[in-house]
């Protein structure tokens, strides 16, 4: 890769030990990613927040980091672990994390992070015009911005999007170039998916696809099964982007979402019959499925526990639309701040299994979480578990 | 060699497996072992190891149990790939641990439990 001067020096340690580090970082990155050169970009979206999956160490590293790091673009953060309005609810989490995760979160403001502790900035911001270079570390998120959102990232790790948000730079990859050649054609195969579906085909898709894929046979999903379908690619593999397809080129390798492709995933992440308690959000829920959920609770009731994880933006706008009151009325806790995924609210002496809509949810609470899982789609979550 | 992409010299025993790596999940952040039981390696720990595995996929945070590893001396001492993504190959920047990208027949080639060399600067896997 091709560094100017300037760029080469604080390599070089000429501007203190920090930008070094994220100089190191953009170099190692854009290696990996075959760039010729650093170019500026205008937003990057931080991961690497709750205390669950960073631990000590991280933690330790961003109160160092923080003593002098500033962010020299605007920048977004992921959920943290918990909410901390809700805490005192919460008997099972211990002190030492919220310390921990109140340390990490101050850290990252001290850098001049926006908190917005957020997996769905596309929900929360109006994106910046077409083909504007970001810096998405957030999986779900890259892959909206590149698929759905006209915007150009890396599938960024918590690092290069720390470094991009630092410097302002990204290594200039193909993917940024719009180079990539001829990806894998997934011919979904099955008729009216639901979000469910959508997500099981994002995961599939990961697992197969490179950096790209070409979906075929799919008809404007709506904003959750987007979402899903995002989550669930970004889970399982490499890919950073995907393009609905009318019709297939004939160069690129096809591959089939079916019944036996579906099942197979469904079999690899539901785990359990039925759930202990519910969660919705991952990504977190956006204002127009906080709609849809007022709607369907109407004259309802959850007849167990359900965490509904979204933004605290999002929180306040549902609030004043008055989705919030139908949603609590029938017994959903709202929370923000945080999301099913590595979230310790979840606590695991009280809980064997967990039901949820969202396969990018199901991968982490199975893995990371260690709890059963229970997939269904939303609609049959409030038939099943409503009154 | 196909690619370099942290540079550095170590010698250590091959750990190798040819599924791909959800660093977050799949690797305990202290002490290396992997814990996800669909792994060929499950129960085995990365520390001190040249780990050698196709590419890692999955939760960009996989960067953090890198440096976590390093921070608790549990980390491989070299990481072999078929392919470079950004998330390993930003974690072993800031964990200063030694990264290569091989070609499929040199991966292909690399025996389990071998005790290996990777030198960044002579361009070279010896044994």
């Amino acid at each position: 890769m091709e560094l100017t001067s300037e760029e080469k020096a604080t390599l070089n340690g000429e501007h203190g030990d920090t930008l070094q580090t994220a100089y190191r970082i953009l170099v190692a990155t854009g290696e990996a990613t075959n760039a010729e050169k650093l170019i500026p970009i205008t937003w990057a979206h931080l991961s690497g927040v709750n205390y669950n999956t960073i631990g000590d160490a991280g933690e330790e590293f961003l109160r160092e980091l923080s003593k002098d790091a500033r962010v020299k673009v605007k920048a977004t953060v992921n959920p943290m672990g918990i909410d901390f309005d809700h805490i005192s609810e919460f008997n099972h989490i211990d002190d030492e994390f919220i310390k921990k995760q109140a340390s990490i979160r101050d850290s990252y403001i001290r850098m001049g992070v926006e908190p917005t502790f957020s997996c769905t900035p596309y929900d929360i911001f109006e994106l910046p015009e077409k083909n504007t270079q970001v810096s998405f570390a957030e999986s779900n998120a890259a892959i909206f911005a590149n698929s759905l959102g006209g915007l150009k990232t890396n599938k960024e790790s918590a690092f290069s999007a720390l470094a991009s948000a630092i410097t302002g730079k990204s290594p200039y990859s193909d993917l940024r170039k719009d180079r990539i050649t001829t990806p894998m054609t997934i011919r979904m195969k099955m008729d009216n998916p639901n979000e469910l579906d959508f997500g099981m085909l994002g995961f599939f898709a990961g697992k197969v696809g490179d950096t790209s894929v070409n979906i075929s046979g799919v008809s404007q999903p709506n904003r959750r099964s987007c979402k899903a379908l995002c989550g669930g690619m970004g889970t399982s593999g490499t890919c950073a982007k995907f393009q609905f397809v009318d019709s297939e080129d004939e160069n690129s390798e096809k591959v089939d979402f079916g019944k036996e492709e579906m099942n197979e995933v469904f079999d690899e992440l539901n785990t359990a019959e039925k759930g202990d308690i519910i969660t919705l959000g991952s990504p977190q829920l956006g204002l127009e499925e906080l709609s849809d959920l007022s709607k369907m609770l109407k004259g309802k009731s959850f007849e167990k526990r359900c965490m509904i994880f979204c933004s605290r933006v999002i929180q306040k706008q549902a609030r004043t639309l008055d989705y919030i009151n139908e949603i609590e009325r029938a017994g959903g806790e709202i929370l923000s701040d945080c999301c099913t995924c590595l979230t310790p609210l979840i606590d695991t002496n009280e809980t064997d299994a967990v039901t949820t809509n969202s396969i990018k949810g199901a991968y982490y609470l199975k893995n990371s979480t260690g709890v059963d899982v229970n997939l269904k789609p939303l609609s049959k979550i409030i038939e099943d578990e409503t009154k | 060699m196909n690619k370099i992409i942290v540079q550095g010299k170590a010698r250590g025993t091959v750990l190798k497996t040819t599924s791909p790596i959800n660093f977050l999940g799949a690797v305990d952040k202290k002490t290396g072992m992997i814990r996800d039981k669909k792994y060929d390696i499950f129960e085995k720990s990365i520390k001190d190891t040249v780990f050698v595995f196709p590419h890692g996929i999955g939760s960009s945070v996989g960067a953090y149990t890198i440096y976590s590893l390093k921070s608790y001396e549990s980390a491989p001492v070299a990481m072999i790939c078929q392919k470079a993504d950004l998330t390993v190959a930003s974690g072993c920047a800031l964990a200063n641990i030694p990264m290569i990208v091989v070609s499929n027949e040199e991966f292909d080639s690399i025996q389990n439990g071998n005790e290996i060399t990777v030198d960044t600067k002579s361009e070279k896997i010896f044994n």
